[in-house]
Protein backbone atom coordinates (compact mmCIF):
# COMPACT_ATOMS: atom_id res chain seq x y z
CA UNK A 1 0.00 0.00 0.00
CA UNK A 2 1.93 3.05 -1.62
CA UNK A 3 1.41 6.47 0.46
CA UNK A 4 0.72 9.26 -2.43
CA UNK A 5 0.19 12.98 -1.35
CA UNK A 6 -3.29 13.39 -3.08
CA UNK A 7 -2.19 17.11 -3.17
CA UNK A 8 0.57 16.20 -5.39
CA UNK A 9 0.03 15.73 -9.26
CA UNK A 10 3.20 13.99 -10.28
CA UNK A 11 2.35 11.69 -7.84
CA UNK A 12 -1.20 10.73 -7.99
CA UNK A 13 -0.81 11.17 -12.34
CA UNK A 14 0.23 7.49 -12.90
CA UNK A 15 2.11 5.39 -9.63
CA UNK A 16 0.39 2.28 -11.34
CA UNK A 17 3.04 1.79 -13.36
CA UNK A 18 5.20 1.10 -10.24
CA UNK A 19 2.67 -2.07 -9.75
CA UNK A 20 1.73 -1.63 -6.17
CA UNK A 21 -1.48 -3.30 -4.67
CA UNK A 22 -3.16 -0.60 -3.61
CA UNK A 23 -1.90 3.26 -3.49
CA UNK A 24 -3.06 5.39 -0.67
CA UNK A 25 -4.38 9.01 -1.46
CA UNK A 26 -3.52 10.95 1.60
CA UNK A 27 -5.43 13.63 2.89
CA UNK A 28 -4.08 13.37 5.90
CA UNK A 29 -0.74 14.55 7.79
CA UNK A 30 1.00 14.94 3.86
CA UNK A 31 -1.01 18.12 2.97
CA UNK A 32 -0.42 20.92 4.93
CA UNK A 33 -3.41 22.29 6.94
CA UNK A 34 -3.76 24.91 4.27
CA UNK A 35 -4.29 23.03 1.39
CA UNK A 36 -6.75 20.33 2.80
CA UNK A 37 -9.43 21.87 0.79
CA UNK A 38 -7.29 21.92 -2.34
CA UNK A 39 -6.26 18.23 -2.07
CA UNK A 40 -9.54 17.67 -2.29
CA UNK A 41 -10.36 18.84 -5.77
CA UNK A 42 -7.23 17.20 -6.60
CA UNK A 43 -8.36 13.94 -5.39
CA UNK A 44 -11.99 13.76 -6.95
CA UNK A 45 -10.92 14.65 -10.05
CA UNK A 46 -7.59 11.66 -9.97
CA UNK A 47 -10.65 8.94 -8.26
CA UNK A 48 -12.96 10.02 -11.53
CA UNK A 49 -10.28 10.40 -13.90
CA UNK A 50 -7.73 8.40 -14.02
CA UNK A 51 -7.40 4.97 -14.89
CA UNK A 52 -5.44 2.95 -11.88
CA UNK A 53 -5.28 0.17 -13.80
CA UNK A 54 -6.70 -2.48 -11.15
CA UNK A 55 -4.69 -1.05 -8.31
CA UNK A 56 -6.94 -0.34 -5.28
CA UNK A 57 -7.91 3.39 -4.05
CA UNK A 58 -7.63 3.86 -0.79
CA UNK A 59 -8.00 7.06 0.78
CA UNK A 60 -6.82 8.31 4.10
CA UNK A 61 -8.89 11.01 5.30
CA UNK A 62 -8.38 13.67 8.61
CA UNK A 63 -8.71 12.33 12.03
CA UNK A 64 -12.09 12.56 13.42
CA UNK A 65 -10.66 15.39 15.93
CA UNK A 66 -10.12 18.04 12.78
CA UNK A 67 -12.89 19.71 11.08
CA UNK A 68 -12.29 18.21 7.45
CA UNK A 69 -13.07 14.73 7.98
CA UNK A 70 -16.71 14.76 7.03
CA UNK A 71 -16.31 16.19 3.94
CA UNK A 72 -13.10 14.12 2.98
CA UNK A 73 -15.84 11.40 3.00
CA UNK A 74 -17.88 12.92 1.13
CA UNK A 75 -15.12 13.30 -1.43
CA UNK A 76 -13.86 9.53 -1.17
CA UNK A 77 -17.40 8.41 -1.57
CA UNK A 78 -18.56 10.84 -4.26
CA UNK A 79 -15.04 10.30 -6.10
CA UNK A 80 -15.68 6.61 -5.97
CA UNK A 81 -12.75 5.29 -3.60
CA UNK A 82 -12.61 1.99 -2.85
CA UNK A 83 -11.76 2.10 0.48
CA UNK A 84 -11.36 4.84 3.20
CA UNK A 85 -8.48 4.58 6.27
CA UNK A 86 -9.24 6.27 9.25
CA UNK A 87 -6.29 8.17 10.32
CA UNK A 88 -5.66 7.58 14.51
CA UNK A 89 -8.61 4.86 15.68
CA UNK A 90 -9.12 4.44 19.01
CA UNK A 91 -12.38 2.91 19.46
CA UNK A 92 -15.38 0.95 17.80
CA UNK A 93 -17.22 4.14 17.92
CA UNK A 94 -14.59 6.47 15.74
CA UNK A 95 -15.04 3.52 13.16
CA UNK A 96 -18.97 3.83 13.49
CA UNK A 97 -18.88 7.63 13.56
CA UNK A 98 -17.04 7.49 10.02
CA UNK A 99 -19.28 4.30 8.84
CA UNK A 100 -22.47 6.37 9.50
CA UNK A 101 -21.19 9.28 7.62
CA UNK A 102 -20.08 6.98 4.72
CA UNK A 103 -23.68 5.50 4.28
CA UNK A 104 -25.05 8.83 4.32
CA UNK A 105 -22.78 9.62 1.45
CA UNK A 106 -23.29 6.78 -0.84
CA UNK A 107 -26.72 7.92 -0.46
CA UNK A 108 -26.14 11.16 -1.38
CA UNK A 109 -23.88 10.40 -4.23
CA UNK A 110 -26.42 7.39 -5.39
CA UNK A 111 -23.33 4.36 -4.61
CA UNK A 112 -24.41 1.52 -3.33
CA UNK A 113 -25.00 1.26 -0.09
CA UNK A 114 -21.85 -0.89 1.86
CA UNK A 115 -19.45 -0.37 -1.28
CA UNK A 116 -17.13 1.68 0.30
CA UNK A 117 -14.57 -0.18 2.56
CA UNK A 118 -12.52 0.82 5.54
CA UNK A 119 -9.80 -0.23 7.21
CA UNK A 120 -8.42 1.60 10.57
CA UNK A 121 -5.03 3.01 11.46
CA UNK A 122 -3.84 2.25 14.88
CA UNK A 123 -1.77 5.00 16.19
CA UNK A 124 -1.78 5.00 19.90
CA UNK A 125 -1.78 3.12 22.75
CA UNK A 126 -5.54 3.21 23.42
CA UNK A 127 -5.91 2.10 19.83
CA UNK A 128 -3.92 -0.94 20.69
CA UNK A 129 -5.75 -1.72 23.14
CA UNK A 130 -9.07 -1.80 22.06
CA UNK A 131 -8.42 -3.24 18.45
CA UNK A 132 -10.63 -6.04 18.81
CA UNK A 133 -13.12 -3.85 18.80
CA UNK A 134 -12.17 -1.62 16.16
CA UNK A 135 -11.58 -5.22 14.49
CA UNK A 136 -14.68 -6.24 15.11
CA UNK A 137 -17.06 -3.01 14.81
CA UNK A 138 -18.45 -2.93 11.49
CA UNK A 139 -18.61 -5.38 8.34
CA UNK A 140 -16.98 -2.95 6.22
CA UNK A 141 -14.18 -3.41 7.99
CA UNK A 142 -11.43 -5.26 6.13
CA UNK A 143 -8.54 -4.38 7.62
CA UNK A 144 -6.13 -2.68 10.91
CA UNK A 145 -2.82 -1.08 9.52
CA UNK A 146 -0.06 0.27 12.81
CA UNK A 147 1.10 3.64 11.93
CA UNK A 148 4.79 2.77 14.02
CA UNK A 149 5.55 7.02 14.14
CA UNK A 150 2.54 8.53 15.83
CA UNK A 151 2.59 5.17 18.08
CA UNK A 152 5.80 5.15 19.30
CA UNK A 153 4.88 8.86 19.93
CA UNK A 154 2.27 8.12 22.28
CA UNK A 155 4.27 5.40 23.68
CA UNK A 156 6.67 7.66 24.26
CA UNK A 157 9.87 6.50 22.84
CA UNK A 158 10.87 6.57 19.63
CA UNK A 159 11.22 4.07 16.06
CA UNK A 160 14.36 2.52 16.30
CA UNK A 161 16.27 -0.34 13.72
CA UNK A 162 15.25 -3.28 16.59
CA UNK A 163 11.93 -3.21 16.41
CA UNK A 164 11.50 -4.01 19.79
CA UNK A 165 9.26 -0.68 21.03
CA UNK A 166 6.80 -1.66 18.66
CA UNK A 167 7.18 -5.39 19.13
CA UNK A 168 3.91 -5.61 21.49
CA UNK A 169 1.44 -4.08 19.45
CA UNK A 170 2.61 -5.85 16.15
CA UNK A 171 2.18 -9.19 17.89
CA UNK A 172 -1.19 -8.06 19.44
CA UNK A 173 -2.81 -6.84 16.20
CA UNK A 174 -1.62 -9.40 13.69
CA UNK A 175 -3.25 -12.16 16.45
CA UNK A 176 -6.07 -9.84 17.47
CA UNK A 177 -6.95 -9.15 13.48
CA UNK A 178 -6.37 -13.19 13.13
CA UNK A 179 -8.96 -13.64 15.75
CA UNK A 180 -11.57 -11.19 14.12
CA UNK A 181 -11.29 -12.82 10.64
CA UNK A 182 -9.21 -9.44 9.08
CA UNK A 183 -6.18 -8.25 7.45
CA UNK A 184 -3.26 -6.86 9.14
CA UNK A 185 -0.64 -4.47 7.58
CA UNK A 186 2.48 -3.29 9.07
CA UNK A 187 4.07 0.25 9.19
CA UNK A 188 5.96 2.33 6.85
CA UNK A 189 9.69 1.77 7.25
CA UNK A 190 11.41 4.95 6.52
CA UNK A 191 15.03 5.11 5.65
CA UNK A 192 14.87 4.56 2.08
CA UNK A 193 18.62 4.22 2.40
CA UNK A 194 18.60 1.37 3.93
CA UNK A 195 17.37 -1.36 1.80
CA UNK A 196 18.73 -4.17 3.29
CA UNK A 197 17.01 -2.93 6.91
CA UNK A 198 13.78 -2.80 4.81
CA UNK A 199 14.04 -6.13 3.42
CA UNK A 200 15.07 -7.39 6.84
CA UNK A 201 11.84 -5.74 8.15
CA UNK A 202 9.44 -7.06 5.45
CA UNK A 203 10.36 -11.00 6.05
CA UNK A 204 9.82 -10.51 9.76
CA UNK A 205 6.67 -9.33 8.48
CA UNK A 206 5.54 -11.72 6.78
CA UNK A 207 6.59 -14.56 9.34
CA UNK A 208 4.36 -12.28 11.81
CA UNK A 209 1.31 -13.12 9.65
CA UNK A 210 0.96 -9.28 8.25
CA UNK A 211 -0.68 -9.50 4.86
CA UNK A 212 1.28 -6.32 3.48
CA UNK A 213 3.03 -3.59 4.31
CA UNK A 214 2.30 0.74 4.08
CA UNK A 215 5.38 2.22 1.89
CA UNK A 216 6.56 5.31 1.26
CA UNK A 217 8.39 4.91 -1.73
CA UNK A 218 8.05 3.31 -5.03
CA UNK A 219 12.01 1.08 -5.01
CA UNK A 220 9.92 -0.36 -1.68
CA UNK A 221 7.49 -2.59 -3.35
CA UNK A 222 9.48 -4.67 -5.63
CA UNK A 223 11.25 -6.12 -2.12
CA UNK A 224 7.71 -6.74 -0.25
CA UNK A 225 5.82 -8.08 -3.62
CA UNK A 226 9.64 -10.74 -3.63
CA UNK A 227 9.21 -11.68 -0.44
CA UNK A 228 5.60 -12.26 -0.55
CA UNK A 229 5.32 -14.28 -3.38
CA UNK A 230 5.32 -17.71 -2.96
CA UNK A 231 8.46 -19.61 -4.84
CA UNK A 232 8.27 -22.39 -7.53
CA UNK A 233 9.55 -24.88 -4.33
CA UNK A 234 6.85 -23.18 -1.93
CA UNK A 235 4.09 -23.56 -4.94
CA UNK A 236 4.58 -27.29 -5.73
CA UNK A 237 5.01 -28.25 -2.08
CA UNK A 238 1.32 -26.73 -1.28
CA UNK A 239 -0.19 -28.24 -4.12
CA UNK A 240 0.97 -32.03 -2.80
CA UNK A 241 -0.29 -31.18 0.60
CA UNK A 242 -3.63 -30.21 -1.11
CA UNK A 243 -3.69 -33.21 -3.30
CA UNK A 244 -2.23 -35.65 -0.38
CA UNK A 245 -4.70 -34.13 2.42
CA UNK A 246 -7.55 -35.03 -0.25
CA UNK A 247 -6.75 -38.24 -1.19
CA UNK A 248 -5.57 -39.57 2.27
CA UNK A 249 -8.96 -38.17 4.21
CA UNK A 250 -10.93 -40.27 1.32
CA UNK A 251 -9.03 -43.21 2.50
CA UNK A 252 -9.55 -42.19 6.28
CA UNK A 253 -5.96 -41.42 6.84
CA UNK A 254 -5.35 -38.27 9.37
CA UNK A 255 -1.28 -38.05 9.50
CA UNK A 256 0.90 -38.99 6.80
CA UNK A 257 4.36 -37.52 5.23
CA UNK A 258 5.33 -35.35 2.18
CA UNK A 259 8.28 -34.93 0.77
CA UNK A 260 9.80 -36.42 4.35
CA UNK A 261 7.22 -33.45 6.50
CA UNK A 262 4.72 -34.67 8.52
CA UNK A 263 1.64 -33.42 7.42
CA UNK A 264 -2.25 -33.18 8.92
CA UNK A 265 -5.57 -31.15 8.13
CA UNK A 266 -3.91 -28.23 9.94
CA UNK A 267 -1.88 -27.89 6.87
CA UNK A 268 -4.78 -27.52 4.57
CA UNK A 269 -5.63 -23.98 4.68
CA UNK A 270 -2.13 -22.95 4.82
CA UNK A 271 -1.38 -24.52 1.51
CA UNK A 272 -4.50 -23.23 0.15
CA UNK A 273 -3.65 -19.51 1.09
CA UNK A 274 0.06 -20.06 -0.92
CA UNK A 275 -1.87 -20.93 -3.74
CA UNK A 276 -4.07 -18.62 -3.90
CA UNK A 277 -1.14 -15.53 -3.06
CA UNK A 278 0.97 -17.43 -6.22
CA UNK A 279 -2.45 -17.05 -8.17
CA UNK A 280 -2.31 -13.39 -6.89
CA UNK A 281 1.01 -12.73 -7.51
CA UNK A 282 0.44 -13.97 -11.42
CA UNK A 283 3.29 -16.89 -10.89
CA UNK A 284 0.00 -19.91 -10.32
CA UNK A 285 -2.10 -20.93 -12.72
CA UNK A 286 -2.31 -24.32 -11.95
CA UNK A 287 -5.90 -26.33 -10.96
CA UNK A 288 -6.23 -26.01 -7.83
CA UNK B 1 -20.76 31.91 -8.38
CA UNK B 2 -19.37 35.29 -7.81
CA UNK B 3 -15.73 35.89 -7.36
CA UNK B 4 -16.02 37.84 -4.03
CA UNK B 5 -11.99 38.00 -3.91
CA UNK B 6 -8.89 37.02 -5.85
CA UNK B 7 -7.85 33.64 -4.37
CA UNK B 8 -5.60 31.14 -5.66
CA UNK B 9 -5.14 27.60 -5.74
CA UNK B 10 -2.02 25.47 -6.96
CA UNK B 11 1.63 25.24 -7.29
CA UNK B 12 4.31 25.76 -10.04
CA UNK B 13 5.69 22.46 -9.40
CA UNK B 14 6.03 19.90 -12.70
CA UNK B 15 2.35 18.64 -13.82
CA UNK B 16 0.81 21.03 -11.77
CA UNK B 17 -0.94 24.63 -12.53
CA UNK B 18 -1.26 27.85 -10.66
CA UNK B 19 -4.88 29.57 -10.73
CA UNK B 20 -5.41 32.51 -9.16
CA UNK B 21 -8.70 34.19 -9.85
CA UNK B 22 -9.74 37.32 -9.57
CA UNK B 23 -12.86 39.65 -9.70
CA UNK B 24 -13.48 39.99 -13.28
CA UNK B 25 -14.94 43.90 -15.38
CA UNK B 26 -17.92 42.60 -16.83
CA UNK B 27 -16.77 38.92 -18.62
CA UNK B 28 -14.07 36.15 -18.41
CA UNK B 29 -10.56 36.80 -18.96
CA UNK B 30 -8.32 34.62 -19.41
CA UNK B 31 -4.15 34.76 -19.44
CA UNK B 32 -2.77 31.36 -20.16
CA UNK B 33 0.72 30.59 -19.94
CA UNK B 34 2.13 26.97 -20.52
CA UNK B 35 5.64 25.74 -21.39
CA UNK B 36 3.41 23.11 -23.59
CA UNK B 37 1.02 25.86 -25.22
CA UNK B 38 1.94 25.40 -28.91
CA UNK B 39 1.06 21.80 -28.22
CA UNK B 40 -1.96 22.18 -26.04
CA UNK B 41 -2.80 25.44 -25.21
CA UNK B 42 -6.02 25.40 -27.01
CA UNK B 43 -6.78 22.22 -24.96
CA UNK B 44 -5.91 23.61 -21.77
CA UNK B 45 -8.11 26.83 -22.40
CA UNK B 46 -10.98 24.87 -23.34
CA UNK B 47 -10.79 22.79 -19.90
CA UNK B 48 -10.19 26.33 -17.84
CA UNK B 49 -13.15 27.75 -19.54
CA UNK B 50 -15.81 24.74 -19.62
CA UNK B 51 -14.86 24.41 -15.88
CA UNK B 52 -15.47 28.18 -15.47
CA UNK B 53 -18.74 27.52 -16.76
CA UNK B 54 -19.79 24.72 -15.11
CA UNK B 55 -19.30 26.81 -12.03
CA UNK B 56 -21.11 29.57 -13.53
CA UNK B 57 -18.27 31.80 -13.67
CA UNK B 58 -19.54 34.88 -15.88
CA UNK B 59 -17.24 37.42 -14.68
CA UNK B 60 -13.61 36.90 -13.49
CA UNK B 61 -10.22 37.87 -14.31
CA UNK B 62 -8.21 34.21 -14.33
CA UNK B 63 -4.41 33.86 -14.45
CA UNK B 64 -3.11 30.23 -15.37
CA UNK B 65 0.50 29.45 -14.99
CA UNK B 66 0.20 25.65 -16.13
CA UNK B 67 3.55 23.56 -15.57
CA UNK B 68 2.06 20.67 -17.80
CA UNK B 69 -0.58 19.57 -15.59
CA UNK B 70 -3.48 16.67 -16.95
CA UNK B 71 -7.01 17.76 -17.56
CA UNK B 72 -7.96 16.97 -14.32
CA UNK B 73 -5.28 18.43 -12.46
CA UNK B 74 -6.37 21.67 -14.30
CA UNK B 75 -9.91 21.19 -13.20
CA UNK B 76 -8.84 20.71 -9.52
CA UNK B 77 -6.77 24.05 -9.62
CA UNK B 78 -9.44 26.09 -10.65
CA UNK B 79 -12.43 24.71 -8.67
CA UNK B 80 -9.99 25.27 -6.13
CA UNK B 81 -9.74 29.05 -6.59
CA UNK B 82 -13.11 29.23 -7.46
CA UNK B 83 -14.28 27.52 -3.86
CA UNK B 84 -11.55 29.58 -1.85
CA UNK B 85 -12.95 33.21 -3.68
CA UNK B 86 -16.41 32.13 -2.45
CA UNK B 87 -15.23 31.22 0.90
CA UNK B 88 -17.06 27.91 0.36
CA UNK B 89 -14.91 24.69 2.10
CA UNK B 90 -17.52 22.16 2.54
CA UNK B 91 -20.95 20.75 1.23
CA UNK B 92 -19.15 21.34 -2.08
CA UNK B 93 -21.30 19.78 -4.99
CA UNK B 94 -18.80 17.01 -5.89
CA UNK B 95 -21.43 15.46 -8.70
CA UNK B 96 -22.01 18.83 -10.73
CA UNK B 97 -17.99 19.37 -10.68
CA UNK B 98 -17.95 15.83 -12.50
CA UNK B 99 -21.43 16.22 -14.67
CA UNK B 100 -20.42 17.79 -17.80
CA UNK B 101 -16.82 15.88 -18.90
Amino acid sequence: MLFLNAQKPSLIKDPYVYRPDSIMLDLEDAVAENQKDAARYSLFHALREIDYRGVERVVRINGLDTPYWREDIRVCVAGGCDSIRIAKTESAGDVIAVEREVEKAEREFGREIGSTLLMAAIESARGVLNVLEICESSERLFGVALSGGDYTKDLQTKISKTGIELAGARQLMVITARAAGVQCFDTVYTDLDDMDGFRAEVEMDKIMGFDGKSLINPRQIAPVHEIYTPTAKEIVFAEKVVREIETKRAQGIGVFTVDGKMIDIAFYDGARKTLAMARAAGVYDGAL
Amino acid sequence: MIIEKPAAAGTLESCDAQVIVEPGNGGVELELDSKVIHQFGRQIRAVILDTLCRLDVTDAKVTVKDMGALDCTIRARVEAAVYRSAGQTDQIPWEKLADEK
